[in-house]
């Protein structure tokens, strides 16, 4: 029998769901909220004056409209509620599309990397693809390096920037004083510091350091939330990720706080500089010298270090260490109870992920020649979870069209900026709503037995399924 | 002396604030088992729509401030609740059977919808208001260091402390305490035993948006500025309130707030105010690590 406050089924006594009766009071009541939660911060609108006071004028001609369009829109949500029958679930892509989609994945991949492959050569005149295409890139290689530590261990990090940032700002520093070294001498006092200047290398020897600091710093992250799960971990890499980013706000002399770094050295194809001068790579080759030339370079470096990041996943799952990370996804009290040490097991996802995350960092610091800590802001890191969850917590390809999609998305708001977070803040409701595996599927275990159960990443909670 | 007495009623005062948003995680994660990472948000559209309403009471010709400040404070409960109980609604009731993810990435991606609709409602520019209520109690004065009690410190903790009281009354003595605590404990139990579980915790996010409006209300008050990105620092510092108290801990909440708050002003004061914030997150993860519940909170056990 109906309990008294349930409203949908109250309202099923009332008037039958999908009634002209049941939509209108349903239609009328959104209407209603609407218009309480709107009326002040929709229908007033304040502003500093010019002298410092507050200054007020109503807006009720976009609050009617608001209220209107909640109205008509929660009339358009029953009619197609109805339409759809009495299944609650919603898929945005069917079922059946979906297992063609994995039957495609074999062939969509390799597609999909010839396609990028060729992008430069098709879009070599439109500046604007190239740059959109790096920016894809990035994001894909964020969200593969992301993808070890999330997807495959299970661990919900929501400070992943910081290791973004730490690469781009290990590089950036690196490259503009030198390599620090110690340089030993009979004479007091005995050691000194040096700083090597690597001219045209520098890229190329940092891009590892800062990888490699980026890893250090993922373990140090590691370390004191070894022991944390669930939520209580996603809050403190979130906390981890804010601390690195006020440091770099405020520690002046060494960051430039919040004017950042500017001037950071540009690449080079292995030593080479792509500048018009007569070393450059153009003289070189005897071409005529272009700009886009370094556009085209950062493309296929950018390309390269995503490959090798999958790569580096695909490879590192067939080892141990990637069925370890799978299986402390899985169960972490059954990992302990096999024998499986989760301390280095979940240090080395953060690791991994982090070292990629600053390679990603060093490509985006020589990639804009200008850092400062606004680009590393809890919102990168919230995108890049977005673009792992979309793509479904796991699936390598998934992540790539996640990215794809995401940044296309975003790159189609650029003329509403300021709606471009509401919009992405009410997708990522929605996904979770709607789809929360991600739109292109899961990923199942690299091993399980003969008969698969429905052990997946189905039934992934951090690392205590 | 005088300037740690100082320091001591203004971290006092902050931490009350802190304490009221911290409430508000600690009652959710305690029935719903999530962070309400919006919450933040919440707070701060709470001090939106209490700037809102005191201007349009002012620009009506009302003068007495004391029933002013009143009608504010309803109205805002009123609007900000009915914020929370949407919130609830739209984005984590429909989650309640998903994976343990879900509800926090939502609640993600509806922060970030407060706070951007609030920056596209009313501007990115910061709000100021002027001081509503001044003068106050000179303590004590020594050395022409004059230690000062401001009439609205007064009103905000003695604000808090009626809350608090009135809060607390609700959740031991009344159905609907009742109800929530029962939910706490164990959801399909109490739904078994005729509790309403969609309508206790709907009213857990109401009162926790209220309690947030309250604060938010507070902030703009004693601070006289308020924007929309406010949200998300106090947010997390209430979060770390809550976590330091021993979260599902109602005056472990408030305990953990005014710790924060002390700790934030202290250290601004004989540190320095650029990293108050560094040391607010510093201690939210050295708290997780060696007292993961919290001051006042129950060791939680780990099942299999």
């Amino acid at each position: 029998m109906a309990r008294p406050t349930d409203t949908a089924r109250e309202s099923k006594a009332a008037a039958a769901p999908g009634s002209v009766a049941f939509i209108l009071k349903k239609s009328f009541i959104s209407a209603f909220v609407a218009l309480v939660l709107f009326s002040l911060m929709i229908g007033v609108r304040t502003e500093a004056g010019p002298a410092g006071q507050l200054i007020y004028w109503t807006r009720f001609g976009d609050l009617a409209a608001l209220v209107a369009a909640v109205f008509f829109g929660s009339i358009a949500i029953e009619l197609i509620r109805g339409w759809l029958g009495p299944s609650r679930r919603v898929s945005l892509v069917p079922e059946t599309l979906n297992s063609r989609l994995s039957g495609l994945q074999r062939f969509l991949a390799p597609a999909l990397l010839v396609f990028a492959l060729l992008v430069p050569v098709i879009f070599y005149e439109q500046r604007y693809m190239l740059d959109l295409g790096i920016l894809v890139l990035t994001y894909v290689m964020l969200g593969w390096g992301l993808n070890i530590v999330v997807g495959l261990a299970g661990l919900l990090d929501l400070g992943y920037v910081a290791f973004y940032a730490v690469g781009a700002y290990a590089y950036a520093l690196l490259a503009q004083n030198g390599l620090p070294f110690l340089e030993f001498s009979t004479a007091s006092p005995f050691v000194s510091i040096q700083f090597l200047d690597l001219g045209n290398w520098a890229f190329w020897v940092l891009l590892p350091i800062s990888g490699i600091l980026a890893a250090f710093w993922g373990m140090l992250l590691g370390f004191p939330v070894l022991r944390l799960k669930g939520d209580y971990l996603a809050i403190v890499t979130l906390a981890f990720g804010e601390i690195i980013r006020l440091v770099l706000l405020n520690w002046q002399n060494v960051t430039g706080g919040p004017n950042g770094i500017t001037g950071v050295p540009r690449p080079s194809l292995f030593g080479i500089p792509l500048t018009n001068t007569d070393d450059g790579l153009a003289a070189r080759l005897g071409i005529e010298f272009s700009a886009t030339h370094r556009v085209v370079l950062l493309f296929y470096l950018i390309l390269a270090l995503a490959l090798l990041t999958n790569w580096v996943t695909i490879r590192l799952r067939r080892l141990p260490i990637g069925r370890a990370w799978e299986a402390l996804r899985e169960d972490e009290v059954a990992c302990r109870s096999l024998g499986i040490n989760t301390t280095t097991t979940k240090l080395t996802a953060f690791a991994t992920g982090a070292m990629f995350g600053g390679f990603a960092g060093a490509f985006f610091a020589t990639r804009q020649g200008f850092i400062s800590p606004e680009s590393f802001t809890f919102q990168e890191s919230a995108l890049v979870l977005a673009i792992v969850v979309l793509g479904g917590m796991g699936s390598q390809l998934g992540v790539a069209l996640a990215a794809v999609a995401m940044i296309g998305g975003f790159e189609l708001f650029r003329g509403l900026e300021q709606f471009r977070m509401l919009v992405f803040g009410g997708a990522m409701v929605l996904l979770m709503i709607w789809r929360p595996r991600g739109l292109i599927g899961h990923r199942a275990p690299s091993v399980y037995l003969e008969k698969p159960t429905e052990i997946s990443s189905a039934m992934v909670k951090e690392g205590h399924g | 002396m005088d300037y740690f007495a100082q320091q001591l009623i203004n971290g006092l005062v902050l931490g009350s604030i802190y304490g009221l948003i911290a409430i508000g995680y600690t009652m959710v994660y305690g029935i719903v088992g999530m962070i309400n990472f919006a919450h933040g948000d919440i707070f701060m559209i709470g001090g939106f729509i209490a700037l809102i309403a005191f201007l349009i009471l002012v620009s009506l010709g009302l003068t007495f401030v004391p029933v002013i400040l009143l009608l504010v404070l309803l109205v805002s409960m009123a609007v900000t609740a009915l914020y929370g109980w949407t919130v609830e609604r739209i984005a984590y009731r429909p989650l309640r059977q998903s994976f343990r993810l879900a509800p926090m990435l939502s609640a993600i991606g509806m922060s970030f919808v407060l706070s951007n609709y609030a920056q596209v409602a009313q501007g990115a520019r910061v709000k100021p208001v002027p001081p509503v209520i001044t003068g106050g109690y000179t303590l004590f004065e020594n050395d022409g260091f004059v230690v000062r009690l401001s009439n609205i410190q007064i009103i905000v903790v003695v604000t808090t402390v009626i809350l608090l009281a009135i809060f607390s009354w609700l959740v031991a003595r009344t159905r609907l305490g009742r109800d929530m605590r029962a939910c706490e404990q164990d959801q399909t139990m109490a739904a078994l035993l005729g509790v309403d579980v969609d309508r206790t915790i709907s009213m857990t996010f109401v009162i926790g948006a209220a309690l947030a409006a309250v604060a938010g209300m507070m902030y703009l008050l004693y601070y006289g500025v308020i924007d929309f990105f406010m949200g998300f620092i106090a947010g997390i510092k209430a979060f770390t309130a809550a976590v330091l108290g021993g979260i599902g801990s109602l005056p472990g909440a408030m305990l953990g707030g005014l710790l924060i708050g002390l700790i934030e002003t202290f250290w601004s004061a004989y540190f320095s105010s650029e990293y108050k914030d560094v040391a607010a997150f510093s201690i939210l993860i050295v708290v997780l690590i060696f007292l993961p519940t919290g001051l006042l909170g129950r060791p939680e056990v780990e099942k299999v």
